[in-house]
């Protein structure tokens, strides 16, 4: 074993480039770093910034296009840059190992697990096949996945993405590696999912001793998980240091404006809202000179950022925190930031849009001869929720909980089995979208979650606004519309010049921009906003975010957000429904139900979102198995199966008993069997140290 | 499993039931029954002769009546004249109830083929036999070949081998038969060349097989479909080859054989097992032509000699023929895919 002072891993300023027939992409640029034995090294950064083509230089994995052009990485004192064929393949798997962002993706379809998992030591150890197969049922149990015998026997796509995940935990673990990249290993899963994988992880890592090099765009997440952190921008590292030091003490403006982007506890959207980056992220080829942050930047200078190449300097006092900023000892860190034009709250007014025991039962299809029952999916079950004029109201829960089907429901894709929807006193639930007239449908709106998706590439981007004025039936004339098309490209700030752009010329945040255009073109009175943000990245989210709830103050608009993003959730909404497995299991104003007493659900998903403060602590609670299918939903309240509070239940209530969605203070309502006593007796979950 | 088999059988036997139908409604039009009657009885008959022939012969009655005696689920026509009962079912010189009342395709009777003076059943069952040997040996030579080609070149794409071997298919597979048929005859087997390697003709082929006589009529057929297949397995080998799995087993530590024939080939393998399958209905398309050619007097050369000659007993026997032979076909790359492919379960 190599003693504590040699690095696993020395990168020392690697440069990597893409080449494409016309020119050279240069992908990764300058980068060091260092991750000595044991330790956890984070790589963060937005889309785009070069953090998983290091990891793929590390394995020399960067197909035939890429290039290491500069730099070296050391491994164990080996440089791996230099190495030959033959031997990558004895150091990959068996030294180090990859966990992926997809783990369904990651795993061979055509391929039982067992025998995904035996051939790691097949290739690089001269074990028998009986031996690979014992070592594979041994590391199912490490990674705590029940009923391992039949876990070998099957397929992959027979697991939950959780499992998966865990898969390919195991996969990685098989010959007990020295390093293990993880790239982004949690972003496919749920939170209450990724709480446990997290927690495996760093379980695991410390029983063997393992470093980590973690790849991640979530800032939470990271301080989590690793020791020491590397920021990188537009292909270079700007900041590293040890985590808390440079969480605590940010020395390089985008790290900063990272963070001042982020929801984290405290921001609030009326007095303290988030401050957006400027500007977008620069293409590869069209990086500016000197500093690639420098456009965006609030300390920026002309004639010395953009001068010269700018070197990683000594940042703080602390050993090893470098900032590639060239006024890192001039800047005043600690200055509060410039106060964004903060806003009055809007008082919410009338209700808008009502549920009430809102049903959406979807039948499973039998056989065409009669083979097999029909089953029920119960996707939504006895919602119950009212939405006044200008307020948002959240509504939160896992994959599978329903809140797309409630959004569909509510959109007129799909039709009510049971209940009432309300909108301004006429009952919509049975109407499909194409009974709507068009009054009911420009009054009623979606954003989607996915901008690439929902544009049409072969439209410009004015004509699209256009097509919604007219299906809306606003506007005396083509040209009247023309104008209404631009006013509508300055309401969600994009130059009017965009107009006639095709969506393939604008980057993601500008396409969600126009396709909330799109959605207020009519002058909607209710949004229902479906992960407006969460395919952006963090720098674009704010701005996005913020967009939202300007046009909302404007035009007094209810906003149903849906969202699992439970940080920006805490910042935007006034209030909050939480699902699970079709069922509202708590309901209440943002500070009611972010703070105690919760439904057992709503603790642990607060739990389990990594907050990126060092100054909050958070209590774990980690969640055991997965959510149970809604094709099979447990008898009882839906979260008996998984909650911890279970036990001070007498008798066998939560097994057999729906409880009631009951009040508890105000319009503050859980549905749980616990007394109100024993409610009271909970903690709170984060809590934030005095500054 | 069983649910799943049984549904396809059903929906099997009504699209042969329709594609049948078709196919009789076609030959049995009037202008055709027309000739077949002046064929049958003589050339110089008048319009009123013919009509009474039609008349006497069973084929003015209602197409559908028609279509369901020719199938075996309605009774054969009778016709009483002179004291004389004959009728469809009724062999010359026996008497009416010596003969089923039902017979059809269904009953094993497939009417009587005017060119070759033969039952239609017989010569079906032995032309089919002859075609069959050609047939196996196609895919023999085809399949793996086409598989091999396309795993190659799609195991890198873009490579040098890749362009040749593409090159090559897309040659193969946009030369019709009749064209690479008569190259390969010019230069292996005609005086022009003087190589002389194989003969340019396969009747001998009937009697015994041989290298000589069998293997240009082989590879004519097989070039065409080879290209197509493995055009179609490089896709699919190419596109396994990019897919995230992939590159965890190279990440393994797993060298490039054994990426290539453990994680990529069975899933490369799923896309073109339709293909092939495919290839069965088509490969009797081309063993019209190259039966012809080659003088093979197979199924494709029957269903010729059918067509030209107005015999539509033949034909309807041969596109009955046809029609089984897509179906099961199809019917096999379902459940073949199945198995191949884990992710679908039949329930």
């Amino acid at each position: 074993m190599t003693d504590a002072q040699t690095p696993i891993l020395e990168i020392e300023n690697l440069s990597i480039s893409f080449f494409t027939r016309s020119r050279e992409i240069p992908a990764v640029m300058d980068f060091s770093c260092k991750v000595m034995p044991g330790e956890a090294m984070g790589l963060v950064g937005e889309s785009g910034c070069g953090k998983s083509t290091v990891a793929l230089g590390v394995m020399r994995d960067l197909g035939r296009n890429g290039r290491i052009t500069g730099g070296s990485i050391r491994f164990k004192g080996r440089d791996i840059t230099t190495m030959g064929e033959r031997e990558l393949r004895g150091l990959r798997g068996r030294e180090i190992a990859m966990i992926y962002q997809e783990p369904m993706a990651s795993l061979n379809p055509a391929m039982k697990v067992g025998a995904q998992l035996a051939e790691v030591p097949l290739i690089h150890e001269k074990i028998g096949k009986a031996e690979a197969w014992a070592r594979a049922r041994a590391i199912i149990e490490d990674v705590r996945l029940p009923d391992p015998d039949r876990i070998l026997q099957a397929w992959p796509h027979q697991l939950s993405g959780g499992q998966q995940q865990r898969i390919v935990i195991a996969m990685a673990l098989m010959s007990r590696p020295s390093l293990l990249i993880l790239d982004e290993p949690t972003t496919a899963l749920d939170v209450t999912v990724e709480a446990g994988i997290v927690d495996l992880v760093r379980d695991l890592a410390e029983k063997h001793g393992t470093s980590m090099l973690f790849i991640s765009h979530n800032l939470g997440l990271v301080m989590d998980v690793c020791d020491r952190l590397c920021v990188m921008y537009s292909g270079e590292a700007v900041e590293t240091g040890d985590v808390v030091e440079v969480f605590s003490e940010m020395r390089h403006p985008y790290t900063q404006a990272l963070f001042r982007s982020i929801p984290l506890p405290g921001a609030d959207k009326s007095a303290r809202p988030l401050v957006a980056i400027p500007g977008n992220f620069p293409l590869p080829h069209e990086r500016p000179p000197g500093c690639n942050f420098g456009p965006r930047c609030d300390y920026f200078v002309a004639g010395r950022c953009d001068a010269q190449e700018i070197p990683m300097l000594p940042a703080g006092g602390a050993p090893r925190h470098n900032s590639r900023c060239i006024r890192v000892d001039e800047i005043d860190w600690d200055a509060p930031p410039a106060l964004a034009a903060t806003a009055e709250p809007v008082p919410p007014g009338e209700v808008v849009i009502e549920a009430s025991d809102l049903r959406k039962y979807y039948e499973t299809a039998p056989g065409m001869f009669g083979g097999g029952t029909a089953k029920i999916v119960k996707a939504n079950e006895q919602i119950d929720f009212s939405a006044r004029a200008g307020e948002t109201l959240a509504i939160v829960g896992e994959s599978g909980c329903g809140k797309s089907t409630l959004a569909k429901v509510l959109m007129g894709l799909e039709v009510a089995s049971a209940g009432t929807v309300t909108l301004n006193g006429d009952q919509i639930q049975q109407l499909p979208v194409e009974k709507r007239g068009p009054a009911l449908i420009s009054s009623l709106q979606m954003v989607f979650q996915n901008p690439f998706d929902t544009l049409n590439p072969s439209m410009s981007i004015g004509a699209q606004i256009i097509r919604a004025l007219e299906i809306f039936q606003i506007g005396s004339s083509a040209a009247d519309r023309h104008d209404r098309m631009l006013k509508l490209l300055d309401l969600v700030k994009l130059p009017r010049e965009f107009a006639t752009r095709k969506p393939r010329q604008l980057s993601g945040g500008q396409k969600q921009r126009v396709g909330i255009a799109r959605a207020f073109a009519g002058e909607a009175k209710v949004v229902v906003a479906d992960e407006p943000v969460s395919a952006l990245d963090v720098s674009v989210q704010a701005a996005v975010t913020d967009l939202l709830m300007e046009i909302q103050r404007k035009n007094r608009t209810t906003l149903l957000f849906i969202s699992h993003d439970l940080g920006i959730v805490r910042y935007l909404s006034d209030r909050v429904l939480v699902m699970y497995l079709g069922h509202v299991v708590e309901i209440g104003t943002t500070a009611e139900v972010f703070s105690p007493p919760f439904h057992p659900y709503t603790e642990a998903l607060l739990s389990a979102v990594p907050v990126a403060d060092p100054r909050v602590t958070r209590k774990r609670i980690v969640l055991q198995g997965d959510i149970p299918s809604a094709m099979n939903p447990p008898p009882g309240c839906p979260f008996q199966t998984r909650c911890r509070w279970k036990p001070l239940v007498p008798g066998n209530l939560c097994e057999t008993v729906v409880p009631e969605l009951r009040p508890i203070a105000g319009g503050h309502r859980v549905k749980c069997h616990l007394t109100d006593a024993q409610l009271a007796t909970m903690e709170p979950v984060i809590e934030v140290a005095a500054e | 499993m069983l649910n799943f088999l049984l549904r396809r059988i059903l929906t099997m036997v009504a699209t042969a039931l329709v594609l049948t139908f078709v196919v009789f409604w076609l030959t049995n039009l009037p202008p055709n029954l027309e000739k077949l009657a002046k064929s049958e009885g003589n050339a110089r008959m008048t319009d009123a002769e013919v009509t009474s022939w039609l008349d006497r012969n069973g084929h003015a009655q209602p197409l559908l009546k028609r279509y369901g005696e020719w199938l075996g689920v309605a009774p054969g026509w009778t016709d009483e004249r002179d004291g004389v009962t004959s009728g469809r079912c009724i062999a010359r010189g026996t008497l009416p109830e010596d003969n089923p009342a039902f017979c059809g395709v269904l009953q094993g009777y497939w009417g009587q083929s005017t060119v070759f003076k033969a039952p239609v059943s017989e010569i079906i069952a032995t032309r089919l036999g002859l075609t069959g040997i050609l047939m196996f040996w196609v895919m023999v030579l085809m399949v793996p070949s086409a598989l091999l080609i396309g795993i190659l070149a799609g195991m890198r794409e873009g490579s040098r081998l890749d362009r040749v071997l593409s090159t090559a298919s897309i040659t193969t597979t946009a030369t019709p038969e009749y064209v690479s048929g008569v190259i390969l005859i010019v230069v292996f087997s005609s005086s022009m060349v003087g190589l002389k390697w194989f003969k340019g003709t396969a009747t001998s082929a009937m009697d015994g097989i041989t290298f000589e006589n069998f293997f240009l009529p082989v590879l004519t057929i097989a070039l065409y479909g080879m290209g197509y297949i493995a055009r179609m397995t490089r896709a699919s080998m190419s596109e396994v080859m990019t897919a995230q799995y992939i590159r965890t087993a190279r990440l393994k530590g797993a060298s490039f054989g054994r990426v290539v024939v453990r994680h990529a080939l069975r899933n490369a393998l799923i896309a073109p097992f339709t293909v092939i399958m495919l290839q069965f209905p088509w490969l009797l398309n081309g063993v019209v032509i190259v039966e012809t050619l080659f003088n093979f007097k197979g199924f494709g050369w029957t269903l010729v000699q059918a067509a030209g000659n107005n015999d539509i007993q033949l034909l309807l026997g041969c596109s009955v023929v046809a029609v089984v032979v897509v179906l099961v076909t199809q019917a096999m790359s379902d459940v073949g895919y199945v198995l191949l492919n884990p992710r679908i379960r039949v329930s």
